[in-house]
């Protein structure tokens, strides 16, 4: 072991550090298309104060450090592009405390989606969070990191909007809490009514700082769930019938989705509701408020509800989706990537022609798939594509087709999800330069010596 | 292309018009529905071609075997009416393309036909099939695609039904039982209609079922229940089996219950009326037609068709009435289920 190892075992025990290849091999990369770099180290810590001494150590030795959850953006985001250290938060996964009447949760950095979900489920039937349609395992913590959207995406914003306080160790090693948990025992609040300090934090990828608890806002959750699809071959009228649908305020989650195969999927637009009651009337209620909606999109032959057979239903109600990842091994080599923007609703035409454009041009199977966000205040429209990561020529096809995507998607008035090293250069040259400058600021003091996640929200000089 | 065998002759001298007076769904009196008749099979407009939802029921109201609903489909389709919003159409159209996937049991002379229905490929088991079983055809190769005369999308079905007809030809089958109305009616009745010959004998499973359960008499325990039928559309292609309904409840000791939605009356079980018109009919129809099972106090609903099974299946349940199969009652009543 070098002398970096042995201190990092001296904090986490021999058994949570590695500098051996198989395992820098395995944290070199993600099941995207961006290219490998492996760590040096991997730590895997238990507490808060483990991780501050992993910080103070990296910050002394200025080695890089990257914070990861699942490891599941898919755009490269924990591949450590400067090497260093990974540190992988899966140890810290206890849930700390679930509040019911003021409905939130309290759980560590490293807390999964699937844990959180069980443990509600258990224990609190009458409460949810927001889960993304990432694999069970992917973390709480890393999806806000990222601004991921969820189930409720629909009714209540990006799941980083669903979050009620952070705690986080800084840069400097020094331990932080950002909201309510401030000054309060109870987590009620990421910043209202005090300036809200956890934009220092979200949307950056562990450039500032390594989130080690969060407080994550619960809802109701009903006793009754289902789901209804409006199919329409008219990719025009998409905005004007989410538009209808999210004024009804009677849909917990809309996403739409187009693609070729199966062939009942062929040729169409479909808009996948899903929503909830406590009882049969009020979910009969809703459903008849969701379809007398689109009436005139029925009248007008543009549009119909499908019959969703009782068979397909429980695929469709599964949360997170698993069919996500049945179309990530469609061409039989487990590569699936997507640059998701997040754009107008009004945009949905033009995304879905130019998936077509593209799908024909490079070859390539597709699926274009939307989730609103608020109420039609955005969506985000992900450009899918899937590979066979044993067919390189493929591959490359697949990274022109999403370079093509994140050029259309500035074009088009949109921002980039979970930006690629790329995709944040391409939003930090079109930004505002004061707006640049700000960010320049916050990173330079919140990480002088640019050890947190180096390569990512660089800006350069 | 195929075109419909329609003597409008027959119509002009029809002293009824009972294909329109009988519509459940739209309001005709004898002298409206004679003259809207006439006006379509001259190809005229009638209000009619607006209207119609698509039930069936008129070609089962006519008894003079001259094929109304036939012809308001083909009168739609010229005109361009659309029944359905063309994304249901286009849904349906692609969702039994040919691909290539079709299964096939050991096929014998006499073979059982699932069409593009799975759900047989599990119900079809037991004594019941066991003479014919394992000789099945499933998949869209073998499809009837009727189902498109509710889209006013005759065109489909008269380029995919003779090829339908030669992959039948192909395996050598001389008897085939059809477990759905559609297919049967396709082979028995439409195909005809429309010049198609067929070579083989097309046998309703209903009939088929009766005939077994009369083989198996000694297994038959009477079910002593009250049951509801939920009557298909696609039971309008061939009325002439309908009989077969209350012969096998007799046979198996269940009480039809006689509510005022069965036989000629039927009501759709609603999933067309859904997907072309909407939330409205469809639930009114539905509503109308479980209360009536209710206040007949019918302990099962049985089902003729799978998608009408799907359609109305979990609101029967939701009623108290348990939703169940021909093939499963006639299972449970000797004793497989």
């Amino acid at each position: 072991m070098t002398d970096i190892a042995q201190a990092l075992a001296r904090i986490v025990g021999d058994a949570y550090v590695s500098n051996r290849p198989e395992e820098a091999y395995f944290y070199a990369r993600d099941p995207g298309l961006m290219p490998s770099h492996p760590p040096d180290y991997v730590v895997v810590p238990k507490s808060v104060e483990e991780i501050q001494d992993i910080v103070r150590l990296a910050h002394q030795e200025k080695i890089p450090i990257v914070p990861m959850g699942a490891g599941l953006a898919l755009t490269g985001l924990v591949i450590p592009l400067k090497g260093g250290i990974v540190m992988d938060m899966k140890r810290m996964n206890r849930i700390l405390e679930v509040n019911e009447k003021g409905r939130y949760a309290v759980v560590e950095g490293g807390t999964s989606q699937g844990l959180l979900r069980s443990h509600l489920e258990k224990h609190f039937p009458r409460l949810r969070h927001s889960i993304p349609d990432s694999p069970a395992t992917a973390t709480i913590a890393a999806n806000v990191m990222i601004h991921g959207q969820g189930r409720l995406t629909q009714q209540y914003g990006f799941n980083s909007d669903m979050i009620c306080g952070l705690e986080v160790v800084l840069a400097s090693g020094e331990v932080c809490r950002i909201g309510s948990p401030a000054l309060s025992s109870d987590w009620f609040s990421k910043g209202a009514p005090m300036p809200d300090l956890s934009g220092l934090f979200l949307g950056w990828f562990g450039a500032t700082g390594i989130i080690t608890k969060i407080g994550v806002k619960l809802y109701p959750r009903k006793k009754m769930r289902d789901v209804e699809i409006f199919i329409t071959d008219r990719q025009d009228l998409v905005p004007d019938m989410v538009y209808e649908l999210t004024h009804t305020e009677m849909v917990e989650d809309i996403n739409v989705f187009a693609q070729p195969k199966p062939m009942i999927f062929k040729d169409n637009h479909h808009i996948t509701l899903f929503f909830t009651g406590d009882t049969e009337e009020e979910l009969e209620f809703k459903r008849k408020m969701i379809w007398h909606s689109l009436d005139r999109f029925i009248k007008a032959k543009d549009g119909g509800f499908m019959g969703v057979p009782p068979v397909m239903k429980p695929t469709l109600l599964d949360m997170p989706q698993r069919s996500v990842s049945r179309f990530a091994d469609v061409k039989k080599g487990g590569g699936f990537e997507y640059s998701g923007p997040i754009i107008m609703v009004d945009k949905y035409p033009d995304c879905a022609q130019k998936i077509l454009e593209l799908a024909e041009k490079y070859d390539l199977g597709y699926s274009g798939m939307a989730r609103i966000i608020g109420r039609s205040h955005a969506m985000m429209y992900g450009f899918a594509f899937t590979f066979n990561r044993a067919d390189e020529e493929m591959m490359e096809r697949t990274r022109k087709a999403l370079h093509e995507v994140s050029e259309f998607a500035l074009e088009t008035g949109g921002v980039f999800w979970k930006a690629t090293v790329d995709e944040q250069k391409m939003a930090m040259d079109k930004m505002d330069p004061t707006t640049l400058g700000l960010m320049k600021m916050i990173k330079a003091n919140m990480d002088p010596r640019g050890i947190m996640n180096p390569g990512n929200w660089e800006v350069d000089e | 292309m195929y075109s419909l065998k329609f003597d409008v002759d027959v119509c002009k001298n029809c002293p009824t018009g009972a294909c329109l007076v009988n519509c459940q769904y739209l309001n005709a009196d004898q002298e409206t529905a004679v003259r809207e008749m006439v006006n379509m099979a001259e190809g005229k407009d009638s209000f009619v071609l607006q209207e119609c939802v698509t039930c069936y029921a008129c070609e089962e109201y006519c008894k003079r075997g001259n094929h109304p609903f036939y012809l308001i489909t083909e009168k739609r389709e010229e005109k361009g009416i659309l029944t359905a919003p063309r994304a249901i159409t286009t849904q349906w159209i692609n969702l039994c393309e040919p691909q290539g996937k079709y299964r096939l049991g050991e096929v014998k002379e006499k073979a059982l036909s699932f069409g593009f229905m799975p759900e047989f490929l599990r119900w079809a088991k037991g004594k019941l099939f066991e003479d014919v079983m394992p000789s099945f055809i499933f998949g869209q190769e073998f499809f009837c695609n009727v189902v498109y005369i509710h889209f006013a999308e005759t065109a489909t079905f008269k380029k995919r039904l003779p090829g339908v007809i030669e992959n039948f030809e192909k395996l050598g089958v001389q008897e085939v039982v059809f477990l759905h109305d559609e297919c049967y009616g396709a082979f028995a009745h439409l195909a005809p209609a429309y010049g198609m010959e067929v070579p083989f004998k097309p046998i309703h499973y209903y009939e088929y079922l009766y005939n077994r359960l009369n083989e198996l008499k000694d297994l038959i325990q009477p079910l002593n229940i009250r049951v509801a039928y939920q009557r298909p559309c696609s039971a309008r292609l061939c009325a002439d089996k309908h009989h077969f309904v209350a012969d096998i409840m007799d046979l198996i000791g269940v009480e039809l219950v006689q509510r005022e939605y069965q036989d000629q009356n039927a009501l759709c079980c609603g999933g067309i009326f859904s997907m072309c018109f909407g939330y409205d009919l469809a639930h009114e129809v539905q509503e109308r037609n479980i209360e009536d099972m209710k206040t007949h106090q019918a302990q099962y609903c049985v089902f003729n068709c799978p998608a009408c099974q799907n359609t109305l299946g979990s609101m029967v349940a939701k009623a108290g009435i348990k939703p169940i199969h021909m093939i499963h009652l006639c299972r449970m009543a000797i004793g497989e289920m």
